[in-house]
């Protein structure tokens, strides 16, 4: 079976400095994916490069066995809450239609159909009762429902969340990963890019482990161990610590 | 753009009649709109500036246009002003993004140069006649003066030009409406979706470059340069949907044109500066008055709540009087005196008194039913704070009542409720006083 989502040994660089080396990774379809790494590690730059944002310096990315812009209908994608500026003049109603507009195509304007497919994206994220507001008076939490929202609206099969989680409280992280589970469950295969270990292995059924390479990608269960962590996220403190210590002294490291 | 001195357009505008004056001052309405509309784009994209920029670099398109073809027709000229239009736009985004220079300086770099560049083509090449000081400050008084017939009526050229840039703006915008909004709003998302923000940008930068150089033969340079970017920070300030701050901004635009020409007329003088200053002076209300974010009504607004925080305080001291038993009643002054005795405090008091919240009686105060009722509600706020910091909090007996004196004024209902259901047994306050029901 065609894997959901595949990258072929992709370098992303940015000035010619590469961020992201040689990535080679596959993910099936129906699945829930973190994509784990510390700060740096090229997290946004892997969304970026496959939704054809960030050019690759080489390899290819293909959804579904064809390159991204064939499938563009078939993705759907959340960038990071402060990513836009929130004075813009829409209502969070406006913000959800936008989700409508990759299928629409060119010129063509949404009509009933669009409207009513963006009032069951807000009432399915709980924020029906504000769609006519003006999204500056929204707090965090329900900004990114309303980013959810649009996302939904865009009836993807793969969808990509940058940090859907970061500034959010409780109750809108519970309700966003229930909807993500939900979305999985329909067999959509959902990434996102998130921050605390401690809930990987409640929240997602599959890991991608980055740090400026691909540490490793695979089911949680035998993907998320101590082992990958360490090279995860220690590779950097390692060389950290010996330019710290070479400071200390004074003189270059040995 | 032929030469004429400015005293005698200025003596001209004075001699003309009336119809000539509206001539003039729907030339302005319909060449600001047409701005505007484009403007209101360029400030959500983040990119007024680009506005300046292109109005300023379209010169040297303008003076190379007419080298190359030796001609003043309008078809050359258009081309070589959007082409440097977007030249601008190219060069700016290459500078910033391969020669890692930041963004506006390398806005400024592109269009003084190309800027220079035009003056110097039509200073030092022969035969090119265009008039410096037309390109700055336009000749719409002169505008009544070149008539074309439409229809069979004698219509200034300026206005039939600035009507068909008005209708391609509006088209164009209408046309593309959705991915307009779109990329502007969240340009990632546009460009995943298949309608690429770099391309829209370019659409709307052609848009600017056609506009502004159809429009600154009659305005000058400065009134499109206002005009693209003052009557859409203006509507920015009102309007709460694009639909809206598009329209309003025209609007705006429109309403400047006219206002400045009454207030040119008035004051004889530049009549395009004045227009642009009407602009201005109408974005200068906007900033004091917009209900959101105007500065008078900010001031309103801090003045309403410091007014409710000291009634508050007033019959919080009331209650807290008739809470220990003594005899003794406040006067106005005493009451005054203590929540600071300021002409606030005053006239916190009279309010009071105005809603029959506190009672005079002779020299004295006291509460009225319904003035107790709102005391209790308040004290009542300010104990069951001050029993959430002990418990939850674990802040010391002496800590809690400042800021409880603080949160007090804006516990509502709601969060009373919570609060109480958070404190399930709370009767007595930290320091042993009931809390009222």
């Amino acid at each position: 079976m065609t894997p959901a989502f595949e990258i072929h040994d992709m370098t992303v660089a940015y000035h010619r400095r590469p961020v992201l080396w040689d990535i080679d990774l596959q993910v099936p379809e129906g699945k829930l994916v973190g994509i784990i790494g510390p700060n740096g590690a090229g997290k946004t730059t892997l969304i970026k490069a496959a939704l054809g944002l960030t050019p690759l310096a080489s390899g290819k990315v293909e959804i579904y066995g064809k390159p991204y812009a064939q499938q563009r209908k078939m993705v759907g994608y959340v960038p990071q809450r402060e990513s836009v500026d929130w004075d813009f003049p829409v209502s969070v109603h406006d913000v959800v239609m936008m989700g409508t507009y990759g299928r629409l195509g060119w010129i063509r304007r949404p009509g009933r159909t669009q409207r009513l497919l963006a009032e069951r994206c807000l009432e399915q994220v709980g924020m029906l009762p504000f769609a006519k507001r003006q999204i500056r008076q929204l707090s965090g939490g329900q900004q990114q429902r309303v980013f959810l929202a649009r996302a939904l609206a865009e009836q993807a099969r793969i969808y990509f969340l940058d940090e859907p989680f970061a500034g959010v409280d409780a109750a809108t992280e519970t309700a966003i990963v229930e909807l993500l589970q939900t979305l999985r469950g329909q067999g959509c295969t959902v990434f996102v890019v998130h921050h605390d270990l401690e809930t990987v292995r409640h929240y997602f059924d599959y890991v991608i482990l980055l740090n400026m390479r691909l540490v490793a990608c695979g089911p949680v269960h035998s993907t998320f161990t101590p082992e990958n962590l360490q090279k995860t996220y220690g590779g950097r403190l390692t060389i950290l610590d010996a330019a710290a210590e070479a400071m200390r002294q004074g003189e270059p490291g040995p | 753009m032929i030469g004429f001195a400015w005293g005698s357009a200025a003596a001209l505008a004075l001699a003309w009649p009336s119809t000539a004056d509206w001539w003039i001052m729907a030339t302005g309405a319909v060449t600001a709109a047409s701005c505007a509309v484009l403007g209101a784009f360029l400030v959500l994209r983040r990119m007024s500036m680009m506005g300046d920029a292109i109005s300023h670099s379209v010169l040297p398109g303008l003076a190379a246009a007419f080298l190359l073809t030796r001609s003043y027709s309008i078809g050359p000229l258009l081309a070589g002003a959007l082409v440097a239009g977007l030249l601008t736009a190219l060069l700016t985004q290459t500078l910033h993004r391969y020669v890692r220079l930041p963004a506006d300086a390398s806005m400024g770099v592109v269009f003084t140069s190309l800027f220079a560049l035009g003056v110097v083509l039509i200073t030092q090449v022969k035969g090119v006649h265009f008039d410096r000081q037309c390109v700055f400050e336009g000749a719409i008084e002169l505008a009544p003066l070149y008539t074309i017939s439409i229809a069979g009526i004698e219509a200034p050229r300026a206005l039939v030009v600035a009507g068909v840039v008005l209708a391609i703006n509006a088209a164009v915008l209408l046309l593309l409406w959705k991915e307009m909004k779109l990329s502007a709003f969240d340009p990632a998302l546009s460009t995943t979706m298949g309608f690429p923000a770099g391309l829209m940008h370019y659409v709307l930068m052609s848009l600017v470059a056609l506009t502004a150089v159809a429009s600154f033969e009659a305005v000058g340079s400065i009134l499109v340069v206002a005009m693209l970017i003052v009557p859409a920070a203006t509507a920015h300030l009102l309007a709460d949907r694009l639909g809206a701050m598009v329209l309003l901004s025209a609007g705006l635009g429109a309403a400047s044109s006219v206002l400045g020409f009454a207030l040119a007329s008035h004051f004889d003088t530049n009549i395009a500066g004045m227009m642009a200053v009407a602009a201005g002076g109408l974005y200068g209300l906007a900033a004091l008055f917009s209900p959101r974010y105007g500065v008078v009504s900010a001031v309103i607004r801090n003045a309403r709540l410091a007014l409710r925080v000291i009634r508050d305080d007033l019959l919080g001291v009331m209650y807290r009087l008739e809470e220990l038993a003594v005899d003794r009643r406040l006067t106005s002054r005493d009451a005054v005196q203590a929540v600071g005795g300021s002409p606030l405090a005053r006239w916190g008091l009279a309010g009071l008194i105005r809603r029959r919240q506190v009672l005079r009686r002779g020299e004295t105060l006291e509460l009225s039913p319904e003035g107790r009722a709102a005391a209790q509600q308040l004290v009542r706020a300010h104990r069951l704070w001050e029993n959430y910091l002990v418990q939850y909090l674990g802040l010391p007996l002496d800590h809690v009542h400042e800021p409880a004196h603080r949160v007090e004024h804006f516990l509502d209902p709601e969060l009373q409720a919570s609060l109480e259901r958070k404190l399930p047994d709370a009767t007595h306050d930290p320091h042993g006083r009931d809390i009222p029901s």
